[in-house]
């Protein structure tokens, strides 16, 4: 008979059982009579000869229980009869742990989408990212992405290696879609043969390229992405086959990716195929990322040792062109570094999720705190019930085992509640959360996170339980009836836990608030920062890119920006206007190059550190506030003229001659053959790469040269963000008087990233907001809960001392001894918990130093001002029950009990 | 724990003897208590009630089944049969209650050591 119908056929064998021994009994007292007993010795006789009648029935029925169940389902009923009985103390101790647990599920749900679950393609283990560091290559070194890979580089990765399955390179862009609807700037994601194979994922409808596709001068095709292929062909299938206008050219549409399917981490909207013309493919070029998908039981150590092994075939392969040194990038220390795919898309993140989530963890042990000491408070309350159960026989395992149900039940009530809150929380966090955290969109409640609450659930339920179960009923408790309601003042003993978790609390909310103190003195740091523009809320900027199958012309090009600067100019509001290649932090990348001085020697085989180069227009410092430190702005004459002059950043000047006003007048050349150009002035440094990071030494040319790449060649800028400063700026007026400004030049120009300064700069530092935000929540929470725990003991103290205070007071002590000797009780646990917690933080503070700038992980202030901050708060929730305690009337705590 | 050293001399001997007996005739429980008493001629000190919980152990392991059926003093009972499965978890027990015996036996024999 299976268990289950042993439950349900238990009632007759129950009765069976007892029939059985009424019979056996009524037939051996009838015996006994036969025998000539009298009925009534006879049946005592029958019942000592049987035995102990209900235990025997008792251990009858045993035999057919599921002992461990059956008394873990009646402990669990009497948990929740205890747990409804008590209100208060139950929907404290709920809404404590809801939140502690919620913000741990929902902290942990980021954590697992973006780092531990592997990335949405097949074997996602195998995929890894071409990635190589080349410490010579000074300008390149720095670059989070290292050096990227050349066409060449590729060519040669692909086919000579020993240790992919398939390789490729990959790049993203922009590209005008027309023909559709009003012009459109699409995201672009260029990709050469390998990648897709290498991703492995199939189309959704339609195929993947084929080689044949990404041959030069073959038939041009392009693939879309679902949400594109939803949002401009309502999911039509027949729409394989047809042309779409990328650039002004026709392409052809032959697949559509999978709904969910990004390209690493980004988003796009159509793929191209890259054809490179393998015959007029050079060494340099360095502008791709690889990516390749390992052989199974491939390592990272065989594959970065393939790729070193290929390096000198690659030079060996290729060449820069007739009289050049191909084995010059030797100098470059070219190392190859590759590392798995999804390292690549997180990035430097996982720090920061790891500190959010163990500071979210440290709130929880604070709020367990909090309800160990509720519970203790509770159990004091119940010795006797537990005295009296000891006394009647009850082992101390089973008064524990009920106990820790008790509180596993309230551990796991308040999961369930916390799931609920994690959800909201999920939510909040996929809003708030910063938008350059990778994977935001995979984030999700899935069935790790929900065993991770449950497992979170029971282990706090467990943790906040032993500590009162032991205590009042383990192996050496005093389990003894008191014979007396009156107890005396106070043992030493009796608050020794329950100071020990206060002293906890304290020292764990310390760890935490100076880590938020810390994020805020960084934020400040980051605020004072020049970035390299001025009033970015009034500074609007867009993207525009003038492609040649719009205007061929390059002289064209450049007059048609400058008509577009001067429509925006006249509309109302607007006080100036320029563009220049990218704006500090917006993460586009101009390119970057050698520069060589009139006054400086350089040697042959050297390669010269690169320089970011960027282009302007006139009038553009002025607009974005860029100070020019020495010398004059450029001129619109000098652009259309041809003239051959230079802007250099200050720490390029200051690198070269010393002091900015220094450079003015020098004159630089970017090739050897190249000519002269003179310095004409100095521009501020600027945060190219975001607010934390150096700011670059920078080159910057005129929107427009000729000759630099071939005798009367000329070189615009098609690609460029204007700048206008203006109060209006975000206002959807004024943004539809641009665009009308705009499309009065050429209405075929899409415009892209049509943005504030501001919402560059925020985004920027969001990752710091981020944490700060988090810090301050989980700071807060634990300030709060560890007010609540030292008010909490407090008050209890003061209500158990009523007799001795009153006794005291009756002896002639005054309010105000009183009122010191709790504030003395309170002052103490605090003190010595922010001792406590200011070693803690000395330990723990510099695992976050990563996150901070400016500012030391031990920065004396912050820890100065926590500190006293933590105790005056302390000192605060004691007032309340010191208070009370100087009202105790003697006469009516000494009638008490 | 006290009750488990009255009931049994060892853990097992009760439902051994219970199906040695059961193996020679179905029987209910008064008159199997009875039979074993007088044949271990009262030497075995059994609480009569310890029977039961030792016949619902092995009700449970289907080593016994039990009808319910009238006795020779014509009262309702419950009779007691070997099952198959008891007939053979009876052969083992005793050979390995026997191999017990003999080893113990041999080391209480006198003079042989």
């Amino acid at each position: 008979m299976s268990w289950l119908g042993r439950v349900f056929w238990r009632r007759r064998i129950y009765g069976d059982l007892s029939e059985e021994i009424r019979e056996h009994l009524d037939e051996k007292v009838e015996e006994l009579v036969e025998g000539g007993m009298s009925r009534k010795d006879a049946e005592t006789a029958a019942r000592r000869e049987f035995g102990n009648l209900t235990l025997v029935e008792e251990d009858g029925r045993g035999v057919w229980r599921w002992p461990f169940v059956e008394d873990f389902v009646r402990d669990v009923r009497f948990a929740l009869r205890m747990l409804g009985k008590a209100p208060g103390f139950t929907i404290a101790a709920l809404l404590t742990l809801a939140i502690g647990i919620g913000a741990n599920a929902a902290v942990f749900s980021v954590l697992n989408s973006v780092l531990l679950k592997p990335l949405p393609y097949p074997r996602a283990e195998e995929l890894i990212s071409l990635h190589q560091t080349a410490p010579g290559a000074a300008g390149l070194a720095d670059f989070e992405s290292g050096l990227l890979l050349s066409p060449s580089m590729y060519v040669t990765y692909s086919e000579q290696n020993r240790t992919f399955q398939s390789a490729g390179v990959w790049d993203t862009g922009t590209a005008s879609v027309t023909g559709l609807a009003d012009p459109e700037q699409v995201r672009t994601v260029e990709v050469s043969d390998g990648v897709l194979q290498a991703l492995d994922v199939p189309p959704q409808v339609g195929r993947w390229f084929s080689a044949a596709d990404q041959t030069p001068h073959g038939p041009e095709r392009v693939m879309l992405s679902y949400g594109y292929w939803q949002r401009r062909f309502g999911g039509d299938r027949s729409v394989i086959g047809r042309n779409l206008s990328v650039d002004s050219r026709p392409r052809e549409i032959i697949g559509v990716m999978p709904r969910g399917f990004r390209f690493v981490d980004t988003d796009f909207d159509v793929m191209v195929p890259l054809a490179f013309e393998r015959g007029k493919l050079i060494l340099a070029g360095f502008g791709f990322q690889g990516i390749a998908r390992l052989k199974p039981n491939a390592t990272l150590a065989e594959a970065n040792a393939d790729m070193t092994r290929m390096l000198p075939v690659w030079m060996d392969s290729w060449s820069n062109g007739p009289g050049t040194n191909p084995h010059i990038y030797e100098t470059w220390r070219i190392t190859p570094t590759v590392r798995l795919l999804k390292q690549e898309v997180i990035g430097n993140v996982s720090e920061l999720l790891w500190v959010v989530m163990g500071t979210i963890g440290v709130v929880m042990l604070i709020a367990c705190a909090n309800v160990a000491n509720l519970l203790l408070v509770r159990v004091e309350a119940r010795q006797e019930e537990l005295a009296v159960r000891a006394a009647l026989g009850a082992a101390w395992t089973r008064i524990v085992r009920g106990l820790l149900v008790e509180s596993v039940m309230l551990g796991l009530l308040g999961g369930v509640v916390g799931v609920g809150l994690a959800y909201a929380g999920v939510r909040f966090l996929v809003t708030a959360g910063p938008a350059n955290l990778p994977r935001l969109s995979e984030i999700s409640l899935d069935t790790r996170t929900i065993g991770f609450t449950l497992l979170l659930s029971l282990l706090s339920g467990l943790f906040f339980g032993l500590i009162p179960a032991l205590k009042y009923a383990g192996p050496r408790a005093p389990m003894t009836v008191r014979t007396a309601g009156r107890t005396t003042s106070m043992s030493r003993e009796r608050f020794h836990a329950r100071n020990v978790l206060v002293v906890g609390q304290v020292a764990m909310a310390l760890v935490l608030l100076v880590s938020a103190g810390l994020m805020i003195r960084t934020f400040e740091e980051l605020r004072n920062v020049e970035p390299g523009f001025t009033d970015a809320r009034h500074l609007q900027t867009m993207r525009i890119s003038i492609p040649d199958s719009l205007v061929a012309q390059a002289e064209r090009v450049t007059r048609a920006q400058n008509e577009i600067l001067e429509k925006v100019q006249a509309i109302p509001g607007v006080q100036s206007a320029g563009f220049v290649s990218e704006m500090p932090l917006e993460g586009f990348d101009s390119g970057w190059d050698e520069i060589f001085a009139e006054d400086k020697t350089y040697s042959e085989d050297e390669i010269a550190p690169l320089r970011l180069y960027k282009y302007i227009s006139p009038g553009f410092c002025a607009t974005a506030g860029t100070r020019i430190v020495a010398g004059r702005d450029l001129t619109w004459t000098e652009v259309y003229t041809f003239r051959p002059v230079l802007l250099i950043s200050e720490n390029l000047a200051r690198e070269l001659w010393g002091s900015p006003s220094a450079a003015v007048g020098k004159r630089l050349r970017e090739f050897p053959k190249s000519s002269w150009r003179e310095v004409i002035g100095v521009i501020q440094d600027v945060r190219e790469n975001g607010v934390q990071a150096k700011a670059p030494e920078i080159v910057y040319w005129p929107t427009m040269t000729s000759d630099r790449f071939g005798p009367g060649i000329v070189g615009p800028t098609r690609t460029v963000t204007f700048v206008m400063s203006s109060e209006r700026a975000g206002t959807q007026g004024f943004l539809n008087e641009v665009r009308q400004a705009v499309w009065s030049v050429n209405a075929n120009l899409p415009l892209a990233n049509v943005r504030t300064m501001q919402t560059v700069y925020d985004k920027s530092v969001a990752r710091t907001s981020f944490t700060l935000v988090m810090l301050a929540i989980a700071g807060t929470m634990a300030l709060l809960l560890g007010m609540i725990g030292i008010y909490g003991v407090i008050s209890y103290t003061v209500s158990q001392r009523k007799r001795e205070i009153g006794i005291r007071m009756a002896l002639g002590a005054q309010g105000r001894d009183v009122l010191h000797t709790v504030l003395g009780q309170g002052a103490k646990m605090a003190l010595l918990g922010v001792a406590i917690g200011m070693v803690g933080a000395f330990g723990l503070t510099r695992l976050m130093a990563g996150l901070l700038y400016g500012v030391s992980a031990l920065d004396p202030f912050t820890f100065a001002a926590v500190g006293a901050l933590l105790t005056v708060v302390a000192l605060a929730a004691c007032y309340l029950p010191a208070r009370h305690a100087t009202k105790v009337d003697p006469m009516v705590a000494l009638r008490y009990d | 724990m006290s009750k488990d050293k009255q009931r049994d001399l060892f853990p097992g001997a009760l439902e051994m003897m219970i199906l040695r007996t059961l193996k020679r005739q179905p029987l209910h429980g008064y008159a199997l208590v009875q039979h074993i008493k007088r044949t271990s001629n009262d030497l075995l000190q059994i609480e009569e009630g310890s029977l039961y919980p030792a016949l619902q152990r092995l009700l449970r392991e289907e080593l016994v089944k039990a009808e319910w059926g009238i006795s020779a003093t014509n009262r309702r009972v419950r009779i007691y049969k070997l099952t198959p499965a008891g007939m053979k978890h009876l052969e083992h027990e005793v050979s390995r209650f026997e191999r017990m015996l003999e080893g113990i036996t041999r080391v209480l024999a006198p003079g042989e050591s």
